[in-house]
């Protein structure tokens, strides 16, 4: 069974962001870039499923700037067989690469694709499911585990309520919830072995997909600074202050 | 207590300052590149971050000994699994032994890491190592056969056996003894002292590298050989067998680095430990000088590695402790005390002098590969001399400095650095070791000033020199105007003790002794300035390309001109006492201590 995984190249998440000084974006200039976190989980599980015997072969794929190849290597490292970079400079939102998704989806043929259920950047949680809509296929999302069939995938979902277990016909598409496993510490014969995997690249145009935004940034800000807390005397107080100012009694 | 590996930094000083890419194209390496050093740069980034760095302060707990066996401090069993599974032992262990192969550069940086995040951990890895070294150069094919696979992933761990009660820096004086056996192998018998990781549960069987004479060997340092002695033997199809005659007797009570066992060990109780002739008999002290470079230099990263964690750890103390209104405003208000500027002249003391520390170092790994490698017979020479002439210089300096600069730590969190609870002391107990194993400050400088300087007419001190005299000029012409006149006058300073030890060494070794350890140092503050003023050249010229990372490389040039300014201006002190100051090292009479 192929698996194919998507990973993003985000600010890696020790980073304290800064917005740029003409609030159009986030400044992203000589910050270090990492995997999407989520993305990170979503390869472990394809590399589990492979070492389970229930994959055969994982392919990650990545869209954007020439250094996605890194985190493209690196999902190499931790143990995906090969990997595709659809090539682009230009701002990739959330349809574009769910409409890039399906495409590298009709030409891989996976039985399961596997995608981190949002970026730490944008948080947008949308991608995984947009890609299942336009693939027509039956999505899991917020998986906390997935237990895969030769034609079924029973996905363990993370809701408000508790857990939901959802059974989708192959083949099916699983966003990635942060408990569905633990990442591994990357071997080091691994990172040297990434090096020598088949890394191809195609374009959105190759795939004939048009990547031109829809959605347009009026503008990026910080959030308020938290302002100094304040000491009150008595219960009263505090729940007069909840009510009064803070409104939310 | 966390750590930030300075991947930043560590590739400047890799990429920029130690020319990796050069490196890289050394025959051998060609598997080496900067992307791959990249990639395995943020692993291990990752790896020291997530693993070591959080079980360094259990470590200060210490190993427990009990009849013999020896149980590490909490969690260092299942982090050195984890180490051993990620393949990091084998980073520069030799390929065809299952290692990488990486160049000693690209090891160094890992290192580095590995030392800020858990200096006692460290030592398990650096001390297999070096035993992987000792038998690989050395030792028998079948014998390579036997010990180097399991030791270069990992399985086993090494140690070095040297030190002896009466013998220490002098080790003409070991005792211990090995008796030829019917069947080629030796019979050892004496005691060692300080082993590091000599008994410990982390790995299935322990190889002990030690010193000792043959029955009919000569007195002195031409009489010592160098033996295998496994803690269990090892049958003919790689599997363990009986357990050997050599026992853990006990754990020293040290100041630091508690999570690294120093060992006892006696060999040979019950009649003699089983041993293996490394090489031939009476070359054991060479073997182990062919490892020394390699040694010194990791000792050194480590002084630098523990000031590094410790300025990290002062910098966020000082972010968030607020005392006292700004000097000289009139808001009362309490600020951060990185504002005042008595802890901002501490924490660029530690800053400058970690950065160049660690150029310094990366620019003598370079030189070792370089050594090893490099096809033109000259350059390898080259190389060579400037390893022989920088690695007393890397040693001695950093880890002198680490006592200083941990010590400046602990003074930035106040009182809050004296309570172990802290942490930072921790960091200022464990660097203090770094200036005595592996050869004292003292002994590196009198191998500076002798073997490295008056042995040679002083021709690669002088060859260095030169270059800073050249970088002081480009710094000069760039507009670094202050570190550019300190940077020529530290470099004459320099220049005159050089020919104060060409002059008086032959004749009044004394004279030159007494200033060594100050000639180290003020080599060390040359060179190290030598080192940021290439970097600060460098910076500079990056800045004007796109997209350059302005906050780093501008911070790059504020803290080489903190360290011109503060730093580089002790040279002529040192200079004064190395040249004038030698009689009055020896005019009190010895009664009078």
């Amino acid at each position: 069974m192929k698996v194919l995984v998507a990973v993003k190249r985000v600010v890696d998440y020790n980073v304290k962001v800064r917005v740029k000084a003409d609030g159009t974006d986030v400044d992203v200039a000589n910050v270090k870039m990492s995997m999407n976190p989520f993305d990170e989980i979503a390869v472990e599980e394809a590399v589990r499923l492979k070492e389970a015997g229930k994959a055969s072969e994982i392919v990650v794929v990545s869209m954007g700037v020439k250094q996605c190849e890194e985190t493209l290597r690196t999902a190499l490292a931790m143990g995906a067989d090969r990997a595709l970079l659809v090539e682009t400079d230009a701002e990739l939102q959330p349809l574009a690469v769910a409409k890039l998704l399906k495409a590298v989806a009709e030409k891989e043929q996976p039985q399961l694709v596997i995608v981190g259920k949002q970026a730490i950047d944008d948080d947008a949680n949308q991608t995984g499911q947009m890609t299942a809509a336009l693939l027509g296929w039956p999505q899991g999302t917020f998986a906390s585990k997935v237990d895969l069939a030769a034609e079924t995938a029973d996905i363990t979902r993370e809701i408000d309520g508790g857990l939901e277990t959802v059974k989708l016909r192959l083949p099916a598409l699983v966003t990635a919830d942060l408990r569905l496993n633990e990442p591994r510490f990357i071997k080091l014969p691994n990172i040297m072995a990434a090096k020598k995997k088949p890394l191809d690249k195609t374009t959105p145009a190759d795939l004939g997909v048009d990547v031109t935004p829809r959605l347009k940034t009026l503008k990026v800000a910080e959030p308020a600074k938290r302002s100094a807390g304040i000491k009150v005397a008595n219960a009263a107080e505090l729940v007069a202050k909840l009510k009064n100012e803070a409104k939310v009694l | 207590m966390i750590y930030n590996a300075p991947v930043k930094e560590i590739r400047f000083a890799l990429n920029e300052l130690a020319e990796l890419t050069s490196v890289c194209s050394l025959p051998g390496y060609e598997d080496c590149s900067v992307e791959l050093v990249d990639a395995i740069l943020e692993e291990a980034a990752k790896f020291a971050e997530g693993v070591l760095a959080p079980i360094n302060k259990q470590g200060d707990k210490g190993a427990k000994w009990q009849d013999g066996e020896v149980t590490a401090a909490p969690g260092f069993k299942e982090a050195w699994q984890q180490y051993v599974e990620s393949g990091w032992v084998g980073l520069r262990a030799p390929a065809e032994f299952g290692g990488q192969g990486m160049p000693a550069l690209v090891a160094i940086a890992a290192e580095e890491m590995w030392c800020s995040a858990n200096l006692a951990f460290s030592l398990a890895p650096l001390l297999t190592l070096g035993a992987v070294e000792a038998i690989h150069h050395h030792a028998s094919d079948a014998l390579k056969a036997v010990y180097l696979p399991p030791m270069s992933s990992g399985a086993w761990t090494g140690t070095m056996n040297l030190t002896e009660p009466q013998a220490g820096s002098d080790l003409a004086q070991v005792r211990s003894r090995a008796v030829p056996q019917a069947d080629g192998s030796y019979l050892v018998t004496g005691q060692k002292i300080f082993i590091t990781w000599g008994e410990h549960d982390m790995a299935e069987n322990i190889v002990h590298l030690v010193l000792a004479r043959l029955p009919d060997a000569p007195a002195g340092v031409k009489g010592i050989s160098l033996f295998i002695v496994p803690k269990f033997l090892v049958n003919a199809d790689g599997s363990l067998g009986a357990r050997n005659d050599v026992r853990c007797v006990s754990l020293e009570h040290k100041l630091g680095i508690h999570g690294s066992p120093t060992a006892v060990m006696s060999f040979g109780d019950n009649g003699g430990a089983v041993g293996y002739l490394v090489g031939e008999a009476n070359k054991g002290l060479n073997y182990m000088f062919t490892m020394m470079n390699h040694a010194r230099l990791g000792v050194g990263v480590e002084g630098m590695s523990v000031s590094e964690r410790a300025y990290q750890k002062a910098v966020e103390y000082a972010r968030d402790r607020v005392q006292s209104r700004a000097v000289g405003s009139p808001d009362p208000a309490g600020v951060p005390i990185i504002r005042h500027p008595d802890i901002r002249r501490m924490l660029l003391t530690i800053r400058a002098q970690v950065e160049a520390q660690r150029a310094l170092a990366y620019f003598t790994a370079a030189s070792l590969d370089r050594a090893a490698r490099h096809p033109v017979t000259s350059e390898a020479a080259r190389n060579q001399a400037l390893v022989n002439f920088l690695i007393p210089i890397v040693k001695g300096w950093n880890t002198e400095q680490a006592n200083e600069l941990t010590s400046l730590a602990v003074q930035v969190h106040g009182g809050m650095g004296f309570i172990e609870e802290t942490g930072v002391a921790q960091y200022y107990r464990d660097a203090r070791i770094t200036a005595i194993y592996e050869g004292t400050t003292g002994i590196q400088a009198l191998d500076l000033i002798g073997r490295k300087t008056f042995s040679e007419g002083g021709a690669t001190a002088r060859s260095l020199l030169a270059e800073a005299l050249a970088t002081a000029d480009k710094l000069a012409a760039a507009g670094f105007d202050s570190f550019a006149a300190n940077l020529k006058s530290a470099a004459a300073e320099a220049e005159r003790c050089v020919a104060f030890i060409l002059s008086t060494f032959g004749e009044q070794p004394q004279l030159a002794a007494a200033g060594s350890v100050p000639f180290l140092k003020l080599m060390g503050i040359v060179l190290g300035g030598w080192q940021l003023g290439r970097g600060a050249l460098i910076a500079r010229e990056r800045l004007g390309e796109d997209g350059a990372d302005e906050d780093f490389l501008k911070a790059k040039m504020a803290t080489a001109r903190f360290f011109g300014e503060h730093l580089l201006p002790q040279a002529s002190g040192l200079a004064a006492a190395i040249v004038s100051g030698a009689d009055s090292v020896m005019e009190l009479d010895e009664a009078w201590f």
